[in-house]
């Protein structure tokens, strides 16, 4: 089971085994429950998930950035961008541990 | 946002569903997604972002408080992308975009 990549099939499927609702709604599921994550980022609102962790958005100011091939200055405008901070219990299932179900986001 | 946030707004979005179920499809995507970086393996969301694990070597770090050096062993980190759908998404609404003439501030 290693290398494979996990995309919304696979997590639709594994609603369906859990749940037990149809294919077909736990694939729409699925997308609602991104869709909702998505929506709040969108309107700047912080989501944590505890034991998994936190999407959070940050402003980022306007700077001068360089194109590295040709080294012409750019402007690099105010932008918004996504940040993901991963919880303990994520952090330790990683590297093969289980965490205390200590549940920060 | 919270996690219950999140159950109750995938709740009121699908009124039909018992609230266990509700809660049963939260666990498992996020669950499925932590059990598929724990396998090292990549969860890829077209749209939304990419989940995946970067290895860090070994270092010799210091406790900041004391300056004591430490052996800190080699690990592995989560690590989230967002997706260029939501990268655009999120720059759209706060309306601060392109606009190359009016250098800000």
């Amino acid at each position: 089971m290693t290398g494979s990549t996990v995309t919304r099939a696979q997590l639709a499927e594994a609603v369906y085994e859990q749940v037990g609702l149809s294919r077909n709604e736990s694939a729409q599921l699925v997308e609602t429950v991104l869709e909702i994550v998505a929506g709040a980022l969108e309107q700047g609102q912080p989501v944590k998930i505890s034991s998994f962790g936190t999407f959070a958005v940050r402003q980022k100011g306007r700077r001068i950035g360089r194109n590295p091939k040709t080294g012409i200055e750019v402007p690099i405008l105010p932008r918004k961008v996504l940040v993901f901070r991963p919880s303990q219990v994520l952090k330790a299932r990683v590297n093969g541990q289980t965490v205390p179900a200590e549940d920060e986001a | 946002m919270t996690r219950s946030e999140l159950i109750a707004e995938l709740a009121r979005r699908n009124p039909h569903l018992m609230q266990r179920d509700v809660e049963a499809i939260i666990t498992t995507v996020f669950d499925e997604i932590v059990a598929a970086l724990a396998q090292g393996n990549r969860v890829e969301l077209r749209g939304f972002g990419a989940f995946s694990v970067k290895k860090r070597d070994a270092r010799t770090g210091r406790n900041p408080r004391t300056g004591v050096a430490v052996e800190v062993s080699e690990k592995v980190v989560p690590f989230f992308k967002a997706g260029k759908d939501l990268r655009e998404r999120l720059n759209q609404g706060g309306g601060r975009v392109a606009q190359p003439a009016s250098a800000g501030r």
